[in-house]
C-alpha cells in the first residue's frame, strides 16, 4: 500500500513539471500533502499515540489544508498572475524530471543495506531534485517557494523511512517544515507583495558585483 | 547554567522586543552582556561537563564562545552609534536589539551542542535572527537581501536534514541519542560507506551556507552587504565560526573513517573554487563592505585547506578562524563610520580618508594588513603554518595555485584601500562632515591587538585549548 502511494506522489511530480497554472501547483500541493498523511499513517502506526497524533496532524492540517489556503490567499492578495512562467519549454521539463526519477533509480542500486527500502530513497530524492528544478526554472517568487515546499515533502518522506526507530527525527523534520514554510510566506504575504507587484526574480537583481 | 543562560538570553530577547524605552534598553543589553560574560567563564571552569544532556563545554566551543564573547561587546557598543546616527524608530531599535540578542544567544549554544541535531535547530534559529537584522533598514534592497538570505539558507539547512537522516541510516542500528557527536566518533569505523559519503556531502554543503564556501556563499554575501554594520561585523566573524563548528565537527567523524581521504577531495575542491571566486570578485568590487564579505570567502576557504591538509594545518585552521572573526569584526565595525562620513558604500565615492578621520584610517590600514596577512598579523603565522603542511602533505600545485591567488586578492584589496585612503574623492562635499570621535576606534584597535598578541605570543592555556580541540583528528 505505501509502494501505491509513493508511486503515485512519483506521477505527482511529472505532473508538476507540465502545469503551468499556479492553481495547478497548489492543488498538487495538497494532493502531495493528502498522500503523505497516508504514507506517515501505515508507516508510523506502531510509534507511540501521542507523536503519531501529532505527524499525522501536521501533514493533514498544514500541508493539505493550511499552506495551500495561504498560498492562494497570497495569490489574490498580491493578485500574481495564474501563469507559471517556465524558462524552458514543459515537455523539455516533463523529460528532465522523468531522467532524475530514472537517475536516482539507477543510484538506488548502489544501496545494500536491508533496513532502508530503497523506494522511499528514489522517490525522496527525486522529489528534492525535482523542487531545486522547479526553482530554477520558474521565474515567480512564488513557484519558488512552492518549489521549496516541494523539496520539504522529499525530506518528509525520508524521514519517514526511519521514523520507526527514529521518530523524533520525523519530528525535528516537520520543526523545520512549519518553521520554514511559515517564515517563506509570512515574509511574502507582509512584504515582498507590498514592495514589488507582481513578484518576479527579474526584480531581484539589484544587488550583484 | 546552560539552561539558565538560554532561558534568560531568550527572556531577555524578548523583552527587548516589546520594549521601547531606551533606559530600559540600555539595561536589559547591558544585562545580557554580562549573562554572556558570566555564562562563558562559567562553561570555561566546567570545561567537558555535559549539561542538559545536549550542551558540552568541549574546547573548541570554548575558544569560539570566548570569541563570541569578545566581539559581541563591541557590537552592542557599534549598534547604539549606529543607531544613534541614524534616528531610527522604537519599533525598529527594539526589534534590532532583540534579533541581535537572539543571534548571540543561539549561535553560542550551536557552538557548544554535542548533539547534530541540536547544532541544527540553533543554526536554524540564527537565520530565522539574522534576517531580522538584514531587513533593519527596511527598504527594497535590504527586502532583496533577507529574501536571498532566507531562501538559500533556508534550502541549505534543508540540505543539513537530509544529510542527518542519511547519517542515521549509516548508524547499523538506530536509537534514542546516537546522533552525538561521542557517539559517532566512537562508532565511526562501523559506519556504511555508502549512507556516510551521501551525509558528507549534504551536511557540508548546507554548513557552506554559514561559513562562506562554494557552492551556496551567495547569501551571506548580499546578508552582509545590507545588514547594518555592527550585524554583518557578527556575520562575518561569529555566525561563519557556526557553520565551521557544524563542518569541523562532522568532519572529525569522517576523519576516522574509510571516507576521510574522499572527504578531503570534496572539501580541497570547495575551498579552492571559494579562492578563485573570491579573487575573481575582489578584483572587480566596488563596494567596501562586499568585498570585506569576499575577503571572508577567502579565509573561509584557506581554514578549509589547512583541514584538507593535516598535521599541523588543523592547529592553523582553528586559530586562523579565530583571529580571522577579530579583524573581519574589527574592518566591518570601522565601515560603520566610513559610511557616516560619506554617505556611500561604493569606492567611487570614497577618498583622502586620512583628512576626515585619522584614527579610523589607521584602523583600515591596519585592518587590510591584517586581513591580507602580512606581519605582524597573526595570520601570517597561521597561513605560513597551512602552506607548510600544505607542502608537507604532498599538495604542491595547490600550494602553487593558491599563492598566486592570494597574490591578486593582496593587490585588488591593496588597490581599494588606498584609494580610500589617499587619493582625492570625486564630488564631495567636504562642508557638514560627521566628525568620529577617536575613541569609537578603541575597540577595533584592542581586536586588532588581540590578533597580534594570539599569533605571535600566545599564552599556554590558549595553544593547549586548540590542541584540545583538534586532538580527535588522526595526527
Amino acid at each position: 500500500m505505501t509502494n501505491v502511494l509513493l508511486i503515485i506522489f512519483t506521477i505527482s511530480l511529472l505532473y508538476l513539471g507540465i502545469a503551468h497554472r499556479l492553481l495547478t501547483y497548489i492543488k498538487i500541493l495538497t494532493i502531495q500533502g493528502v498522500l503523505l498523511f497516508g504514507i506517515a499513517f501505515i508507516e508510523l502506526i506502531e510509534i507511540n499515540a501521542v507523536n503519531l497524533t501529532f505527524v499525522l496532524l501536521e501533514t493533514i492540517v498544514i500541508k493539505a489544508i493550511a499552506i495551500p489556503l495561504f498560498l492562494n490567499y497570497v495569490m489574490k492578495r498580491n493578485r500574481i498572475t495564474r501563469d507559471a512562467e517556465p524558462f524552458l519549454p514543459n515537455f523539455v521539463s516533463l523529460i528532465l524530471i522523468t531522467l532524475i526519477v530514472i537517475t536516482t533509480f539507477i543510484l538506488s542500486n548502489a544501496i545494500n543495506d536491508a533496513r532502508i527500502s530503497k523506494i522511499y530513497f528514489v522517490v525522496a530524492i527525486s522529489t528534492l531534485f525535482t523542487g531545486l528544478y522547479i526553482i530554477v526554472t520558474r521565474h515567480k517568487l512564488i513557484t519558488h517557494v512552492m518549489g521549496y515546499l516541494v523539496i520539504e515533502n522529499g525530506v518528509f518522506i525520508l524521514s519517514l523511512a526511519v521514523g520507526n526507530e527514529m521518530p523524533v527525527l520525523v519530528n525535528l523534520g516537520i520543526l523545520l517544515d512549519i518553521f520554514a514554510s511559515v517564515f517563506l510566506l509570512g515574509i511574502f504575504v507582509n512584504r515582498i507583495g507590498d514592495v514589488l507587484k507582481d513578484a518576479d526574480v527579474d526584480q531581484l537583481k539589484s544587488l550583484k558585483d | 547554567m546552560t539552561g539558565i543562560y538560554l532561558a534568560g538570553a531568550f527572556g531577555i530577547s524578548g523583552f527587548l522586543f516589546f520594549n521601547r524605552s531606551r533606559v530600559i534598553n540600555y539595561l536589559l543589553v547591558s544585562a545580557f552582556l554580562v549573562l554572556q560574560l558570566g555564562f562563558t567563564i562559567y562553561e570555561y571552569l566546567h570545561i567537558n561537563k555535559p549539561e542538559l544532556t545536549y550542551f558540552t563545554p568541549d574546547a573548541l566551543g570554548i575558544l569560539l564562545l570566548v570569541t563570541l564573547t569578545i566581539i559581541s561587546i563591541p557590537a552592542m557598543y557599534h549598534s547604539y552609534m549606529y543607531l544613534g546616527s541614524k534616528q531610527d524608530n522604537p519599533g525598529h531599535t527594539a526589534i534590532y536589539f532583540a534579533a541581535m540578542v537572539a543571534l548571540l544567544t543561539s549561535v553560542s549554544a550551536a557552538y557548544l551542542s554535542n548533539h547534530i541535531a541540536v547544532t541544527w535547530i540553533f543554526v536554524e534559529l540564527t537565520t530565522l535572527s539574522a534576517s531580522a537584522l538584514i531587513y533593519h533598514r527596511r527598504n527594497n534592497r535590504s527586502l532583496e537581501g533577507t529574501w536571498k538570505y532566507v531562501f538559500v539558507c533556508a534550502i541549505s539547512i534543508t540540505l543539513v536534514f537530509i544529510g542527518i537522516l542519511f547519517l542515521s541510516f549509516s548508524l547499523s542500528q538506530a536509537g534514542a541519542d546516537d546522533l552525538s557527536f561521542s557517539n559517532l566518533l566512537r562508532k565511526a569505523p562501523e559506519l556504511n560507506q555508502f549512507w556516510l559519503r551521501l551525509a558528507f556531502i549534504f551536511i557540508f554543503t548546507g554548513f557552506t551556507a554559514k561559513l562562506g564556501l562554494v557552492p551556496m556563499y551567495t547569501a551571506g554575501i548580499d546578508a552582509k552587504d545590507k545588514a547594518p554594520s555592527p550585524a554583518g561585523a557578527l556575520m562575518s566573524s561569529v555566525l561563519m565560526n557556526v557553520g565551521f563548528v557544524g563542518i569541523f565537527r562532522f568532519y572529525t567523524v569522517v576523519s576516522h573513517t574509510t571516507v576521510h581521504s574522499w572527504a578531503n577531495h570534496i572539501i580541497l575542491i570547495a575551498a579552492l573554487l571559494s579562492i578563485f571566486v573570491a579573487t575573481v570578485y575582489m578584483t572587480k568590487v566596488k563596494n567596501i563592505k562586499r568585498m570585506f564579505a569576499y575577503s571572508s570567502i577567502e579565509h573561509a576557504g584557506l581554514v578549509m585547506l589547512g583541514l584538507v591538509a593535516g598535521g599541523v594545518g588543523y592547529f592553523a585552521a582553528v586559530l586562523h578562524i579565530i583571529l580571522h572573526a577579530f579583524i573581519k569584526a574589527s574592518l566591518f565595525f570601522q565601515q560603520g563610520q566610513i559610511y557616516r562620513v560619506y554617505q556611500s558604500k561604493s569606492m567611487y565615492d570614497v577618498g583622502n580618508y586620512f583628512k576626515y578621520n585619522l584614527t579610523g584610517s589607521m584602523v583600515m590600514l591596519l585592518g587590510f594588513f591584517f586581513a591580507t596577512a602580512m606581519p605582524p598579523s597573526g595570520l601570517f603565522i597561521t597561513e605560513f603554518m597551512m602552506f607548510r603542511s600544505l607542502f608537507e602533505a604532498g599538495y604542491l600545485w595547490v600550494l602553487v595555485v593558491v599563492m598566486l591567488l592570494l597574490t591578486v586578492i593582496i593587490w585588488a584589496f591593496g588597490k581599494n584601500i588606498f584609494k580610500l585612503l589617499f587619493s582625492a574623492p570625486v564630488a564631495f562635499k567636504e562642508e557638514g562632515v560627521e566628525k568620529i570621535k577617536p575613541v569609537e576606534s578603541l575597540s577595533q584597535f584592542i581586536l586588532l591587538g588581540l590578533v597580534v598578541y594570539l599569533g605571535l605570543n600566545p599564552p599556554q592555556e590558549f595553544l593547549h585549548l586548540i590542541r584540545e580541540a583538534i586532538k580527535n583528528l588522526p595526527q
